[in-house]
């Protein structure tokens, strides 16, 4: 953990969303994976939503690094990704759910993967 | 490091392959190596939110609290690697004193488990985080991060008598700065995953 590197957001968080605290659909984790759906984007969409949109032009992000990107709180995108979904702009994927004990093949790919960065 | 996966766009965006997404928890105090460590193996450089503590302490999004308005916040460093095979792991730099407890319910939930950093120089300084993991019911490994300032004066049974360990969690020595060290760190814990039997409740 560190401190602050960039400098303050232009937008301050609780003005990007347009005053909306809450998203629309609250199953928008971390780790839900966000793409944009290809579909013309309308004229007057708030610019913090055009902003993500913007972020998802290139590829697919998750909700946790589109908030880095655009320096707002997880919850502040969690808000607007909810709209752009609304508006059917953007694709979600959720995560693999939380699990009591997570499928021994899984981690044993993840133990796999990892020992193939070692020998790359 | 200089993995990079073919398929991927440049810079941030996730890998066309990309298909679970899996996170780990590397937790320690303040300055004990956990953005080192993210940064020697993350294939993005590492990012950070800022999230806000008193926030995260109610459980909701409340943005317009005006009580809150002095809300402190903390940089949350994650970093990323796109294994063979669609995986992609996101790692986070969670701080372990007691007032980031309701950030660090919010980050550790869905993740595979943690993997708990020490300083050779200040143990004493890893014990809330240990309790917070215990506590929380994730599962854990032990990485001694070794700083070259610091002459080893224990042994591992020493070690792990100071630190409490259970007789099965794993206790490996690193160097936060060296991507393959942090990497077998991180083996490490999944390795412990994979070998509790039967799965303990969490």
């Amino acid at each position: 953990m560190t401190g602050r590197r960039g400098g303050r957001p232009l937008v301050p968080a609780y003005l990007s969303t347009g005053g909306v605290a809450r998203p629309s659909r609250p199953q928008l984790e971390r780790l839900t994976v966000l793409s944009g759906s290809g579909e013309p984007v309308p004229a007057g969409l708030p610019a913090a939503q055009l902003a993500l949109l913007d972020a998802l032009f290139g590829g697919s992000l998750t909700v946790l690094e589109a908030a880095a990107l655009l320096e707002l709180p997880v919850s502040a995108v969690r808000v607007l990704a909810a709209g752009l979904l609304d508006r059917g702009l953007v694709l979600a994927r959720a995560p693999i759910p939380p699990a009591e004990s997570f499928d021994p093949d899984l981690l044993k790919r993840v133990a796999d993967g990892l020992r193939a960065l070692k020998h790359d | 490091m200089a993995y990079a996966p073919s398929s991927t766009t440049s810079g941030i965006h996730l890998p066309d392959t990309a298909q679970e997404l899996v996170k780990i928890l590397i937790a320690g105090p303040f300055g004990v190596g956990k953005t080192t460590l993210i940064d020697s193996v993350s294939e993005i450089r590492p990012l950070h939110t800022e999230e806000r503590l008193t926030e995260a302490s109610v459980h909701v999004d409340d943005l317009d609290g005006v009580r809150e308005k002095s809300t402190t916040t903390v940089a949350i460093d994650f970093g990323r690697l796109s294994l063979p095979g669609g995986i992609v792991l996101y790692l986070f730099g969670t701080p372990g004193q007691e007032r980031f407890r309701a950030l660090w319910e919010e980050i550790s939930h869905g993740a595979l488990g943690a993997l708990v950093l020490v300083d050779s120089r200040r143990i004493d300084a890893s014990f809330d985080m240990l309790g917070l993991v215990e506590e929380s019911g994730l599962p854990y490994a032990v990485a001694l991060n070794t700083f070259p300032d610091a002459p080893r004066h224990h042994t591992d049974e020493q070690l792990r008598a100071a630190l409490d360990l259970a007789p099965d969690t794993p206790l490996v020595t690193c160097d936060a700065r060296d991507a393959e060290s942090s990497i077998d760190a991180l083996l490490a814990l999944v390795q412990h995953l994979i070998d509790r039997d039967p799965p303990e409740h969490r």
